[in-house]
């Protein structure tokens, strides 16, 4: 019998999903549609290389047009999707007829939260290959940048543009901006780290507008105080992409709302990947959403899987990781870190030009880990995270490890 | 048979190929990508390329 599955969102979770299911002999059709009109591409390059003028467009596409054809995955690019006739099994999308499904997977992703200070030539989010483009067009006519939001997407940009030779000042609200994901120790290192490479910072101060015009803002803060730009850049966060689904009659909470197997809770045969689905994590024991690229390809790969195996699917438990690259610290993160856990850390960025964070909330177990700089941290712990660790056990591991490193001469 | 293939140029240590088949990847001191194993029995090119294709910078592929 042919089947027909529709996904929904090109970017990686789509695209991941159509791959995956072609892997485990899935031989229906499979309809890939996007709002975006671009051939997907891939997310993470946009504040680094592609910023930077580093790579290419063709170097972070996901999927070519011959590499589609080869897979049998049919593209219909540049339509959104408007709403879902659940029961009768339609895709609803604009200027286009609606199209048929048995399997759906929404993998519409997040949008960049917008600018709440106007939006205007000049303000900037960075979400996009076209918000990328736009943003490296108005670095490169130079004049100061202001970042406002000292979270992975501002601090990443940040890094860039000071490679770029720019001057840039982050803004955020928080007294110590990491502490929302770590803990002010490591919150203070990551300010230390844009300082030491020339990024102003304005903590603990809220923007209360954005005067002016591209070229000439004028920012004015919560303490009164007033910072120039010429081009800003708002990375205040995301929200997910579930608006569409409002008349759908499925369950939309922050993201749609899925069981354990990824798949809708009103609707078994509608399936959700990556930042946009709100799943039951049944290790964790709570409904979550992550918008991380390593989870949408995870997740991509376990709905391809219950797809194809509908009466022995795979309840979906990953570890969560993610990772950020800022001017010459890689920093990565594998499972649940900060909040009132407890934790140790071992080495420090002066002396050892690396660290890792172990975090447990019951004093024993490993619960997350937050590596900086040190490839054989990351692998101990997120092996350790897949099997079960004592931090005592990974700290008699990495201590032995560690070296004093003498720093490189900038 | 499929082999499995690694720029090592590319290879920026996410480790995300060892998580998903830790029989065929590990990492060495530098955080660069070892292939334990390079030949893929048709049973295991799923979870293999996989595991691959989980890599973020795109440096390993599975070949007929």
């Amino acid at each position: 019998m042919n089947t027909t599955t529709v996904i929904v969102g090109s970017s990686i979770g789509g695209v991941r999903a159509a791959q995956s299911l072609r892997l485990e002999g899935y031989e229906g059709e499979i309809i890939l549609v996007g709002e975006d009109a671009e051939l997907p591409y891939d997310k993470p390059p946009l504040s680094k290389a592609v910023l930077a003028g580093k790579a290419e467009e063709s170097s972070i596409r996901l999927l070519t047009r011959e590499q589609a054809e080869d897979a049998r995955i049919q593209l219909v690019l540049g339509h959104a999707a408007t709403g879902i006739d659940v029961a009768g099994k339609l895709l609803l999308l604009e200027d286009h007829e609606p199209l048929r499904f048995d399997n759906l997977v929404i993998a519409t992703g997040a949008s960049a939260r917008p600018s709440p200070w106007g939006q205007r030539p000049g303000i900037h989010v960075l979400r996009s290959l076209d918000d990328a483009r736009k943003l490296r067009a108005d670095l490169l006519k130079g004049g100061q940048l202001a970042v406002i939001g000292a979270g992975f997407i501002g601090a990443e940009a940040a890094a860039t543009a000071r490679s770029l030779g720019l001057e840039v000042t982050v803004i955020d609200p928080l007294p110590i901006p990491m502490s929302r994901i770590f803990n002010p120790e490591i919150g203070h290192w990551f300010g230390d780290l844009h300082r030491n490479n020339g990024v102003t910072t304005i903590f603990g101060t809220g923007v209360e507008a954005i005067e002016g015009e591209q070229g000439s803002f004028t920012l004015r803060l919560t303490n009164g105080q007033k910072v120039e730009a010429a081009t800003v850049l708002v990375g205040i966060g995301a929200v997910p992409n579930d608006a569409w689904l409002g008349s759908s009659g499925l369950l939309v909470d922050n993201g749609v709302v899925l069981d354990e197997y990824c798949r809708a809770v009103d609707a078994p045969q509608v399936y959700g990947v990556g930042d946009v689905a709100r799943w039951r994590h049944s290790k964790h024991g709570e409904d979550i959403r992550i918008e991380h690229w390593t989870n949408a390809v995870e997740q991509a790969a376990c709905v391809a899987y219950n797809i194809t195996h509908p009466d022995s699917p795979r309840a979906y438990t990953p570890v969560e990781y993610v990772w950020s690259d800022q001017h010459d610290w890689k920093i990565q993160v594998v499972g649940r870190v900060g909040g009132n856990a407890e934790h140790i850390t071992i080495g420090d960025p002066e002396t050892h030009g690396r660290f890792a964070a172990l975090y447990t909330s019951d004093g024993v177990n490993l619960r997350g880990a937050a590596i900086v700089n040190w490839p054989k941290a990351l692998l101990a712990c997120r092996r350790g995270m897949a099997t079960g660790i004592t931090v005592e056990e990974l700290r008699e591991t990495l201590q032995p490890l560690l070296e004093p490193r003498p720093k490189v001469a900038l | 048979m499929p082999v499995v293939k690694a720029d090592l140029q590319a290879c920026q240590g996410y480790a995300n190929c060892v998580v998903g088949a830790t029989d065929y990847f590990d990492l060495d001191d530098d955080g660069i990508v070892i292939l334990l194993r390079t030949e893929v029995p048709e049973s295991e090119r799923a979870r293999v390329t996989e595991a691959a294709r989980s890599c973020p910078v795109s440096a390993l592929v599975v070949e007929d």
